[in-house]
């Protein structure tokens, strides 16, 4: 056991857990934070993305370790008030059956949406690939991403 | 109009105390959808006013519905309470909803599987809504002093037009709690309908885009701890003894040890079906320090013998109990198939025949035979298994994914020695259901262990664990033949089918009933290899192989396949073969033309290679079109077009929503999905190995259209799923030259 240092969602916590637990189980073990999901643990469904420092990591194989100090936003923290691009869009186009995957789908595209302001269906596509939807939603995240880049672009 | 009796749903009208729970997140109706700036958040009431188990009215107007059954994306939360919000004549935009618990005494039919919880409940909530109108009206009516049958609504508004007098719903709520239950209610004509046949968000959308938890395995109390299994490694093993001392000394580690959850004196139903009922637990602080110590467990397996248990004689509740068992053995997906091969040739158990189908064989000019197959399939929900439960001497809580609550209350009740009403289950929005969650095995696992450590638990499943526990798409095999005359008429049809373990063939379908001489056999093979309900049981592969068939047959006579089909409905319509046809001809023909027109199928479009396929199941009729494209070898469905008749739709875009999600999950089975067993071992244990459909791999495009109809709701969760793997089959063979008879067919090209 050691205390790690974790700032998460513009939030500073201190863990005491061992510090090759991944980030994962301490988001929804240790802080409650528990949007992020987990599907399968070994990095193959993006259930579990969330930024670290801006980028997107699968926390299920992130050690917390390796977030110490580092800025983690969770889907609890990408906006204040829920209404990032993304999450309109989402709500707009009601992407979600089930919804267990869709923290993961939301926090991949925010970073396509960051790197590609206009995506087209293949960059999408190929940035989402890491996400399964078991559902089946993937036509409608499709056109949600499109939509947020519109909301995004009104924006600015 | 419609007057229903409301002694029909007698239960429903109880009232009792008030149910929210602290912590409870609400869904609203109005919250999707709005631009954050929109509109204001609801002003809950001060007081809610009871007027039956899923209608209560606030002071302010605001109403509450309850959403009876389990939610696990088909969107029951949202389109139950609509129909509701329909009878009661409310504003939508007025309404919170909850999840109901499973509580029996108050609430019908909770179940949501078969694609029956619209179905089974769409008169039952039209009368509770009716019926809560009607007590408002009835209040109305007495504290103004004039005829009930003078007084009329609007949303949320009681209006006596003669003398000008309104109340809102919420001014009439205290009243209208008190007035004794009518006998007898009206029910709205379906063209006045204002809320169903709409589009209405998803009433938990906001929430799933926070985060917010709204699933079991989110769930947390104090003192609460967490526990994990270890099954045996292969079906046809068990437990033989554990070696813990590593593991106990682990960090955060509580205790290890050995349960059984369904003892020799237990009767089981089909929802408490495992293969694994001896493992070991080991219970801890939290779930990454357990998933650690877990690893470190030793645990020698040995060979089960045959295992005899009681078990009712069908899913039915209240069937006799008769002794049932699991052969002994570690199975292989070769000896399977060599088996199925043999039963094959075997004569089947006849389902069913009309006319001489031998003797037509016999004189038949040309018989066209093909045998198809397709492998046990793993649900891979989203969510692995979990379920919190807190078991005390007087009670048991518990919580979790679960589509058929009643079923495995009877279980619990006998393992737990605890009466059915001592059992309380909350119901958890599941993260994907398929069938898979109308078991219930892993509620008794956890109630067990909390029973032993005697404190709240979470039982967590890896993947690995959820994919290797069983309760698989069973394996099947089908072998048809058509016998055509030498004008190349076809004069027989005969169906065999079977599987591992269950027989699949539903004989009284289409094409029975529109050919002279018909024979459908079946038979089934036993297996330790627990196999359960995958979304459209038997129809996930029925479809596939009786829509290849037909396309097979359709060009071997040289005829279009949407003519052909058509033809055969003819004459099902016009001169019926038999008597028992359990489909209705002319929806069947009315899907295949409206897909026909809005694929524009006449049309050729260079490199789209393009399938069809049409299936009845669940009550209801769906036609698809696939646009296949093949690139570098590889098959791309690129569109799909989708007519369905399920009667009414009651949420529009939500039924699209999930006829989408059918479509592509059926093409990624289709294409994808298996579970090879070797030595009783399933060969497949998280998703590196099992490969599922991917975005990249999801039609650009599918369109769904429904005919319309003003027949009561059928099932839509499934129907659309059965019929597309076919399609995707016969447009493989556009595309390649080759049939496909092999499920997934991923394996039919890599192979060449
Ligand atoms: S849980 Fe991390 S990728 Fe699946
Ligand atoms: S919405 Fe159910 S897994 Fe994606």
């Amino acid at each position: 056991m050691a205390t790690t240092k974790l700032k998460i969602n513009g939030k500073e916590h201190a863990v005491d857990v061992d510090p090759s637990t991944p980030l994962l189980w301490v988001l929804r073990d240790h802080l409650n934070l528990v949007g992020t999901k987990y599907g399968c643990g070994v990095a193959s469904c993006g259930a579990c993305v969330v930024h670290l420092e801006g980028e997107a990591v699968r926390s299920c194989v992130t050690k917390v370790s390796r977030a110490a100090g580092k800025e983690v936003v969770t889907i609890e923290g990408l906006s204040e008030n829920g209404d990032h691009p993304l999450q309109q869009a989402w709500e707009q186009v009601d992407v979600p059956q089930c919804g267990y995957c869709q923290s993961g789908q939301i926090m991949s595209a925010a970073v396509l949406l960051r790197e590609i302001p206009n995506p087209t269906d293949e960059e999408i596509d190929l940035a989402m690939t890491g996400n399964i939807c078991r559902c089946g939603t993937y036509l409608r995240i499709r056109k949600a991403i499109h939509l947020a880049a519109e909301i995004q672009n009104e924006i600015k | 109009m419609t007057l229903v009796k409301t002694t029909l749903n007698r239960r429903s009208f109880l009232r009792a105390a008030l149910l929210a729970g602290g912590g409870m997140v609400l869904s609203f109706s109005w919250m999707a959808g709005c631009k954050p700036s929109g509109r204001k958040a609801l002003e809950m009431p001060e007081e809610w006013f009871e007027l039956n188990s899923y209608i209560k009215i606030g002071e302010n107007g605001v109403i509450s519905l309850s959403s009876p059954n389990p939610e696990f994306g088909q969107n029951v939360k949202t389109s139950m309470p609509m129909i509701l919000a329909e009878e009661l004549d409310v504003d939508w935009d007025n309404v919170v909803v909850e999840q109901a618990d499973f509580l029996p005494d108050r609430f019908k039919n909770q179940f949501t599987g078969g694609s029956q919880a619209i179905r089974s409940n769409w008169t039952p909530l039209r009368t509770v809504g009716a019926t809560a109108r009607q007590m408002l009206i009835l209040a109305a009516a007495k504290h103004w002093n004039v005829p009930a049958t003078e007084i009329t609504t609007e949303p949320g508004i009681l209006l006596h037009k003669a003398s000008g007098k309104q109340a809102s719903y919420g001014e009439m709520a205290s009243a209208a709690s008190q007035i004794p239950i009518p006998e007898e209610v009206e029910l709205k004509k379906v063209s006045d309908f204002k809320i169903i046949g709409t589009s209405k968000k998803n009433v938990d959308v906001k929430n799933i885009v926070n985060g917010k938890p709204l699933f079991s395995l989110d769930y947390k109390t104090e003192g609460m701890l967490t526990a994990m299994i270890v099954h045996p490694p292969a079906f046809g093993m068990q437990l033989k003894s554990i070696d813990d001392s590593a593991a106990i000394t682990m960090p955060g580690i509580q205790s290890i040890f050995t349960i059984d959850t369904l003892t020799g004196d237990i009767d089981q139903n089909f929802f408490d079906a495992t293969s694994f009922t001896k493992m070991a637990v080991v219970v801890g602080n939290s779930t990454w320090e357990v998933m650690q110590a877990k690893k470190a467990l030793k645990i020698a397996w040995e060979e089960e013998p045959e295992r005899v248990f009681r078990r009712s004689a069908s899913w039915m509740q209240g069937s006799e109990i008769i002794k049932a068992t699991f052969p002994p053995g570690l199975e292989s997906t070769d000896d399977h198939l060599a088996k199925m091969a043999e039963f094959t040739k075997k004569p089947g158990q006849i389902l069913r025949r009309d006319g001489d189908p031998e003797g037509a064989f016999k004189k038949a000019s040309k018989i066209i035979e093909r045998t198809y197959t397709a492998p046990f399939l793993a649900h891979n929900t989203m969510e692995p298994v979990n379920c919190f439960a807190h078991v005390t001497a007087e009670k048991a809580e518990l919580y979790g994914p679960l589509q058929a609550p009643e079923y495995i209350n009877a279980t619990l009740s006998q393992r737990l020695g605890l009466p059915k009403d001592k059992i309380h289950i909350k119901l958890a929005r599941m993260g994907g259901g398929f069938g898979l969650r109308a078991y219930g095995h892993h509620l008794i696992e956890a109630a067990v262990i909390s029973q032993q450590v005697k404190a709240p638990v979470k039982l967590v499943y890896t993947r690995e664990d959820e994919m290797t526990a069983g309760l698989y798409r069973p394996a099947y095999s089908a072998t048809y033949r058509a016998a055509l005359d030498e004008n190349n008429q076809l004069i027989a049809f005969h169906v065999k089918g079977g599987g591992i373990p269950e027989m699949p063939v539903a004989p009284h379908r289409f094409p029975a009933g529109a050919i002279d001489n018909y024979l459908a056999e079946g038979w089934s093979i036993t297996s330790n290899i627990t196999t359960g309900i995958f979304r459209a049981p038997r129809s996930n592969f029925m479809a596939c192989a009786e829509q290849s068939f037909l396309d097979e047959l359709a060009a071997e006579m040289g005829k279009d396949p949407i003519d052909f089909r058509l033809e055969l409905l003819e004459r099902a319509k016009t001169a019926p073969v038999g008597e028992n046809n359990d489909y209705q001809a002319d929806r069947y023909a009315g899907v295949l033309r409206l897909a026909r027109d809005k694929s524009n199928w006449n049309e050729t479009k260079q490199g789209i290679h393009r399938g069809v396929s049409a299936y009845f199941c669940h009550n209801s009729y769906v036609a698809e079109v696939v646009d296949l494209v093949m690139k570098n070898g590889t098959p791309k469905v690129e569109k799909v077009v989708a007519a369905i008749d399920c009667g009414i739709v009651v949420n529009k875009d939500a039924a699209v929503n999930m006829a989408e999600g059918a479509i592509v999950d059926g093409i990624g089975n289709a294409l994808f999905g298996e579970m090879p067993f070797k030595d009783g071992a399933p060969q497949k244990n998280n998703f590196p190995s099992y490969r599922m459909i991917r975005a990249n791999e999801a039609p650009k495009e599918i369109d769904v259209h429904f005919v319309g109809s003003e027949t009561d709701p059928t099932g839509m969760g499934e129907p659309p799923f059965a019929p597309v793997f076919a399609a995707v089959a016969n447009a493989l063979y556009k595309a390649t030259g080759t049939r496909f008879y092999n499920q997934p067919f991923i394996n039919g090209l890599t192979t060449g």
